[in-house]
């Protein structure tokens, strides 16, 4: 998506100026003119945001443009201009604090920036210039210098490789820091060019520099001085990246292309688009609530002032008379600035320290995630991963779940399982039989006691291992072979060797090949030699490769045998290679095709034909052009290949397991039970896809399915658009208007009366729907479609393209009631829909890291999704729910009082705390046990949560943020702040409160007001806590136990910077007074009270009883009689892999 | 009421089939298995039902309600006597005073109001004045004062804080003490006389010690120069504020009384919390144990009337009060805690009678372990 996005950007520069053109080794080449340096950038590496000297500015900058950081600097700015109440100390301090912390981490981000760009930058490299090898840094590398790179090496920018120590001019490097694939990838040399580097001119022309890391379009121009320049054409496979690492290379020279910023990896070096949590809209709302208060506050509190004001000798009594400058002030300025001044006053209403506090809770919580062992896979050796953490709670807040099907519900572990030629099914189930064991009788479960042609088989074996672009990892070089290639799987005779590819499924198919006797030995120079079942040795060309694309669905590869023959092999999706081979073979297939889907295999056509000489001549004229093309070179290769892939004859298809991820039936139906709807979206075809359905049981037997693909599409015989309107209508009526409403939580159970729905849809259907005509109709289909999809409990899309997912997940996303959607995939065509959906998740699978690299939290298995949303989401959100509940409420109850004391004070601002509490109340005396509820609290034990998946719906939906909760806290919050307020008011009525007559003046007021507060909001807390550890008793009780410590201690010296020694002995006096202790714990109890009624009134709830016996939640045990319990499915995959694991 | 610890179950269930190559080697990325990064902390996990909550509320409404009567008691037993010596009533002695008030007037205006105290105050009597409708709490009047200048500060002395502004000169002279609170302080005098039976009187005894607290007596407001003898020298160089008549070394006689640590002018300084208050003015002690402070009978109070309250509608009071352990008299703690006593007793009841009813199928213990 981004990386779409981006090319179009880039596209339009590519535009304006085409290309450049870079002179080898800086040589002037004859024919040009005069040799002009090109001006190109050189190869600095900059990757941190800020210099020494602007960093101050920058930052502050960036900070201030966040809302909250403004307005807390804009109160701060009143309380300096304006004479205020309180001291800007109180403000400024915790804003400064905030400031500062942030500006810490980002300078330390970006110095460890500086540092690995200074590494990267101050790297030496070896250059060849005029036939001397020169070393220097890095940064001075120049395009056009030639550069050396040894093994094990990064290059230090875009090279093209010009030669290699390599004999068959290739080199391996592998792209892991690029794009996390650590797969060897081959790379080639610019054929034909000299052996000597010193006399090669030669210029290159290739494209301006842009993001994708898959593309490269450019040519070469060789000048020999005895002949015309020659041209080659450079691709992909001649670029080496910077970042990427050369391995298995001895050396290699390559001519720098693109340097420092304009390299791949720098254009590539993005950040992502942020996302924000529902949480945070639903603090913004309750922010601008309080904000109303706020303002409220201070308005009446102004109007009240002038009001009083009026009346006879109250504005300025004898006894306090004003300063010149204030009798002088303009009358409305006074106003204003007297409503700035209760603005400011109240202002702690909305809390710095709130955020701060949702900043860290957030950060510090996501620890938890990467720390939890369950989510360690031994495998893959790795745990989560959380590259975003402000989508924790977002966790627990899923209502859709988008997932993939390859690689996420099934494990992309490709086993080969059966073939088909020719009609003539193959099976051979035991997978460590003998290599002559090719019959089929020697398989257990064959049913056909025929078997085709030997010609065919061996054709057929043929173009299994000639047909992909797999590599023989070399033998010595074992300890590089990534452990999650094939090694297990293979027979012990040839342990020694080991498969590399792209894709699984090719190996899987190389490995079949092999265990029907037809071993692939590997390429050399561009040679395939094949050991037959009779033990010799074939050898073949290589002429072209026909690489796999996912639009075409298919690769092909043109060889040329021993005996001169020129063949081309074409294996692909059945979809993309029936239409181009002969009808009547197909019929014989397509059975044993359709049936392999069924079963949930993934199947592959193979198709070959002839090529006589004059074909091949003229193909390869074709297909060499379209290579040396220089624009729109892919969409020429397409033509062509499309062109050379037609009139094929299919000699069969073989079958591929992809087994289900280990508990992928568990995991969906408990996101099921806690009333997460699941939509597979997948490129797969229908038939597979709908079986991996059934074996996740997220289709259940009685699912009644509700078509609308193509084929139901094309049944009545009508025009398309006509059938899917009345299809649409009827399953609308079916699964909307017919549907008794579901009640609101009700728990989905096995034996439920009514019927459920499953939905299939395939990818041309949906963009049927989607983009259908430009009336009106199509909006029309598009919220008939979506109110069927919301009604069906699950919904498979098949024949997806990227960008179709994404769609589908933004159509959901934008739908009534903005759902929280969430992605899960782990392949680079899952990447947009992850990038789209509110929560993106990637699965750390085989096919490459992109999807972790661009999802906001990684898992190694689709089994670790249950705990990250219904154990740590719902944990999460509740946390941080109540985190958010709990700020407004404390600072409504905090500032209350000092708002009904103006009343009593003329209206005059003057605060009832002193300023010490005003600014330490939020930083350190509630701070803390908040932070350390919001951390560690477990409402419900983890097992619960585990065990019973409907828990997950009580907090569905936003429930403890919306307006009900929030106002219950508010009202909580001002049923408090009355309560201190007047409580200590009746109590003054008579302020001689000591023994010894002495009476106690307003600072003593207020300490007495803020102790209540403070014990009564720790305390509340504490009510609200279900879960104490020795953290949680060491933060409650030591935030009081500060409180009274600080109180002292402030109180108990003259502070020499203070300007009035306020709060001298008030609390020492107030804690010696009787009266004022009695006080203090009566309104404490009296304010917890209706609290602790409507905890002991509410109905205990279930799982709180289940936790009492923790020896029945044992894992082992649940998991039989879950299994046991349930219906057995079809063939359930998952069972199966239950046992395995 | 711990959660045992789940440490049985760490063992089971995570990778029973994990042997395959290198499961051993590279053991270092694995998340520490520690109770807390995995949050398995023990932990007490209380739950409030009405089994645990009522025993609570029995206690709460047995403790409550005793003190709640002791307070009560203690504030009936308190006696108190006030009264209102504003002079806005024309019949009252003070009227004239009240009416013809002149800041310039150089003769003291006084009155004499006779009272009569039907019962003996027994024992310490505490003698307070109480100002109605005067915003001592106003911010510009909190602000208005320089306590470094009030503990003796030499610099800022002759340099009041910005904060005391407009009192913080006269005629370009520093004030001291300077500002609002400082410059409005009661000067009221007043004079407790017994009228016997045969119409004499005799004039009892006030205590003007022991009225402010320790520490401000003591630490927080100290003389310039320290406490010495020569106060007038040590205030070289200020004035007195605008509304006293004489300057602050001249509030008492006694050393240790005067100047800054004079006692009624730091009882004026602490700020009151609301417009109506009283401050500690003098205290009557017990002088022997056979009779009461004050007899029952008649009494008259004399008045320096200085203190000018007409212009912003205040009211002035004397009130004499016995003390008890909690204070002053104050109906309210003994009020409140007798409802809030009855109030959860009441709870208690009417959850015993919901837990009665409802209970057997919350039977079961009610902390989770």
């Amino acid at each position: 998506m981004l990386r779409r996005r981006l090319n179009h950007l880039f596209g339009g520069d590519e535009k304006r100026v085409d290309s450049r053109t870079i002179y080898v080794g800086h040589r002037q080449c004859p024919g040009t003119e005069a040799f002009i340096a090109p001006k190109f950038c050189d190869n600095r590496i900059v990757s941190s945001k800020y210099t020494v000297w602007n960093f101050l500015p920058k930052n502050l900058f960036e900070q201030f443009r966040r809302i909250a950081n403004f307005y807390f600097l804009i109160i701060f700015l009143v309380q300096v201009i304006v004479d205020t109440p309180t001291s800007p100390v109180t403000s400024g301090l915790p804003l400064f604090f905030v400031i500062t912390v942030t500006a810490i981490k980002q300078g330390y981000e970006d110095w460890l920036r500086h540092k690995a760009d200074k590494e990267v930058n101050k790297y030496l490299v070896t250059v060849l210039e005029d036939g001397r090898r020169i070393r220097k840094e890095s940064e001075r590398i120049k395009v056009g210098d030639v550069v050396e790179v040894v093994e094990d090496e990064t290059f230090p920018c875009d090279l093209i490789l010009l030669q290699s120590s390599r004999d068959d001019d290739t080199c391996f490097v592998t792209t892991a820091s690029l794009d996390g694939e650590s797969n060897h990838k081959t790379h080639y040399t610019v054929p034909d060019t000299e052996k000597d580097l010193e006399s090669l001119t030669a210029t290159i022309e290739c494209e301006q520099p842009q993001p994708d890391l898959y593309k490269f379009v450019g040519r070469m121009h060789i000048y020999r001085s005895d002949q015309d320049p020659a041209v080659r054409s450079l691709g992909p496979e001649n670029l080496l990246l910077k970042g990427a690492t050369l391995k298995n290379t001895k050396k290699i020279y390559g001519v720098a292309v693109y340097t420092g910023m304009e390299t791949k990896m720098a254009l590539n070096y993005q950040g992502k688009s942020q996302k924000r949590s529902a949480v945070e809209k639903s603090i913004n709302a309750f922010l601008l609530v309080y904000l109303c208060i706020l303002l409220s506050k201070a308005l009446v509190c102004t109007t009240l002032k002038y009001v009083w004001q009026s009346r006879d000798g109250q504005d300025e009594p004898w006894y306090n008379q004003k300063t010149q400058k204030e009798k002088d002030a303009y009358k409305f300025l006074k106003m204003f600035t007297d409503f700035l001044s209760f603005m400011v006053l109240f202002n702690f209403i909305i809390p710095v320290s709130m955020y701060v506090t949702v900043e860290m809770q957030k950060f510090l919580g996501s620890f938890f995630i990467t720390w939890d062992k369950d989510f360690f896979d031994p495998e893959i050796q790795e745990g989560a991963l959380v590259n975003t953490s402000d989508l924790n709670e977002e966790l627990g807040q899923v209502e859709y779940v988008f997932t993939d099907k390859t690689g996420t519900l099934t494990q992309n572990n490709m086993e080969f399982i059966e073939c088909c030629i020719d009609g003539f099914q193959y099976k051979n189930r035991d997978s460590c039989s003998e290599l002559d064991s090719f019959c089929v009788t020697d398989g257990p479960v064959s049913k056909l006691h025929e078997k085709a042609g030997r010609e065919k088989e061996e054709l057929f074996l043929r173009a299994l291992c000639l047909c992909h672009t797999v590599q023989v990892k070399e033998a010595g070089d074992m300890e590089t072979v990534s452990e999650d290639q094939i090694d297990g799987l293979l027979p012990p005779t040839e342990q020694q060797k080991g498969f590399i590819a792209s894709s699984p499924d090719e190996v899987a198919l190389v490995m079949g090949a092999m265990k029907y006797g037809f071993t692939f030995l590997g390429l050399d120079s561009k040679t395939m030699k094949i050991r037959n079942r009779q033990n010799d040795v074939e050898l073949y060309e290589l002429l072209h490769v026909l690489n796999f694309d996912p639009v075409r669905r298919r690769m092909s590869v043109i060889v040329r045998s021993k005996a001169g023959e020129t063949l081309l092999f074409c294996k692909g999706a059945d979809s993309s290679i029936f239409p181009r081979v002969r009808s009547e073979e197909v019929d014989r297939i397509r059975v044993h095709v359709e049936r392999n889907a069924t079963e949930g295999y993934r199947t592959l056509c193979v198709a070959y034909k002839q090529l006589c000489t004059e074909e091949y001549v003229e193909v390869d004229a074709k297909l060499r052009e379209a290579r040396l093309a220089l624009q729109d070179r892919e969409e020429k290769l397409m033509a062509v290949y499309n062109q050379v892939e037609t009139g094929m004859s299919l000699i069969g298809a073989t079958a591929v397991e992809d087994r289900l991820q280990e508990e992928a039936a568990e995991t969906m139906e408990a996101l099921q039970e806690a009333g997460i709807k699941v939509w597979v979206l997948t490129g797969d075809k229908m038939e597979t896809a709908k079986s991996t359905c059934y074996a996740c049981r997220l289709f259940q037997r009685g699912t009644e399915l509700l078509e609308l693909t193509v084929r139901t599409l094309e049944d009545g015989g009508r025009k398309r658009e006509e059938r899917l309107h009345e299809l649409l209508l009827e399953y609308h009526k079916k699964a909307v208007q017919d549907a008794p409403p579901a009640k609101l939580g009700v728990r989905r159970s096995w034996v439920t009366a009514s019927q459920e729905y499953g939905f299939i849809i395939d990818g041309a259907t949906l963009s049927l729907v989607l983009n259908s005509s430009p009336e009106a109709s199509s909006t029309r289909y598009k919220s008939l479609f979506l109110q069927i999809c919301q009604n069906c409990t699950a919904v498979l899309c098949c024949r997806m393209a990227p960008l179709q997912k994404a769609q589908i997940v933004k159509m959901v996303k934008n739908s009534k009631g903005s759902p929280i959607t969430l992605s899960i995939g782990d392949g680079a065509n899952d990447v947009s829909m992850i990038l789209e959906a509110h929560v993106g998740i990637g699965i750390k699978g085989k096919e490459g890291r992109q999807a972790v690299r661009n999802s906001d939290y990684a898992i190694p298995k689709l089994k670790h999704l249950k705990k990250l949303l219904l154990a740590h989401g719902h944990l999460y959100y509740v946390r941080i729910a109540h985190l958010v509940q709990y700020f407004f409420y404390k600072n409504l109850c905090f500032i209350l009082p000092q708002f009904l004391y103006q009343f009593f004070c003329g209206y005059s601002q003057q605060p009832l705390y002193d300023a010490a509490y005003l600014t330490m109340y939020n930083i350190c005396f509630t701070s803390m046990p908040i932070l350390a509820y919001s951390l560690l609290e477990q409402h419900i034990a983890i097992e619960s949560l585990m065990d019973t998946a409907s828990l997950y719906r009580e907090v569905a939906k936003n429930a403890t943020l919306r307006w009900g909760p929030f106002l219950y806290w508010t009202t909580l919050g001002i049923f408090h702040g009355l309560l201190f307020f007047f409580g200590v008011r009746c109590l003054f009525s008579n302020p001689a409160l000591q023994d010894n007559g002495q009476v106690f003046g307003n600072w003593s007021y207020g300490t007495i007001v803020f102790t209540v507060l403070v014990f009564t909001v720790t305390l509340k807390l504490a009510l609200d806590t279900r879960h104490w550890t020795w953290i949680n008793h060491l933060v409650i009780w030591g935030s009081l136990a500060f409180y009274v410590f600080f109180s002292f201690f402030w109180g108990g010296i003259i502070w020499p910077f203070l300007q009035q020694q306020r709060l001298y002995f008030v609390f020492a006096n107030m804690l010696s007074s009787v009266s004022a202790w009695l006080v203090i714990i009566l309104l404490i109890l009296l304010s917890l009270l209706p609290e602790i009624l409507v905890l002991v009134l509410r109905k205990p709830r279930g799982p709180h009883r289940r936790q009492k016996n923790p020896g029945q939640s044992s894992v082992g045990g649940q998991q039989s009689t879950q299994a046991s319990a349930r219906p057995l499915l079809m063939r359930t995959f998952s069972d199966e892999s239950n046992t395995v694991r | 009421m711990m959660a045992s610890s789940y440490s049985a179950k760490e063992e089971d269930g995570h990778h029973p089939g994990a042997s395959g190559a290198g499961g051993a080697a590279a053991n270092g990325r694995k998340p520490d298995n520690t109770a807390f990064k995995q949050q398995r902390l023990p932990a007490w996990q209380p739950i409030l039902t009405a089994g645990t909550v009522l025993p609570a509320f029995f206690a709460i409404g047995l403790i409550f309600i005793p003190i709640g009567i002791g307070l009560y008691v203690t504030s009936n037993n308190i006696k108190e006597f006030e009264i209102d010596y504003t002079g806005t009533d024309t019949s009252s002695p003070c009227f004239s005073c009240y009416q013809n008030f002149s800041w310039n007037s150089t003769l003291p205006c006084k009155c004499s109001l006779p009272f009569s105290l039907d019962q003996p105050f027994e024992s310490n009597v505490f003698m307070y004045y109480g100002l109605s409708n005067f915003y001592q709490n106003h911010r510009r009047y909190v602000k208005s004062r320089d306590d470094s200048h009030l503990n003796g500060n030499l610099y800022s002395l002759t340099h009041p804080s910005k904060e005391c502004e407009p009192y913080a000169h006269r005629d370009n002279v520093p004030v001291a003490p300077c500002g609002a609170i400082a410059n409005s302080m009661f000067n009221d005098t007043m004079e407790l006389f017994f009228v016997h039976p045969n119409e004499t009187r005799s004039q009892i005894p006030l205590k003007r010690k022991g009225i402010a607290w320790w520490t401000d007596k003591h630490v927080k407001f100290r003389n310039p120069g320290g406490n010495g003898d020569n106060l007038t020298a040590a205030f070289q160089g200020t004035t007195y504020p605008v509304n006293w008549h004489k300057p602050v070394y001249e509030l008492d006689a006694d050393p240790e009384n005067n100047g800054f640590i004079n006692e009624d002018f730091i009882v004026w300084m602490r700020t009151a919390a609301l417009p109506t208050f009283r401050k500690l003015y003098r205290i009557i002690e017990k002088k022997s144990s056979m009779t009461p402070t004050l007899p029952s009978g008649n009494y008259t109070l004399e008045v320096t009337y200085n203190y000018p309250v007409h212009s912003f509608d205040g009211r002035k009071r004397m009130i004499l009060s016995t003390i008890s352990w909690m204070g002053g008299k104050n109906p309210f703690l003994g009020i409140a805690y007798i409802t809030v006593g009855s109030v959860c007793f009441f709870l208690g009841v009417v959850l015993l009678l919901i837990h009665h009813k409802y209970g057997n199928r919350s039977s079961s213990p009610d902390i989770a372990s």
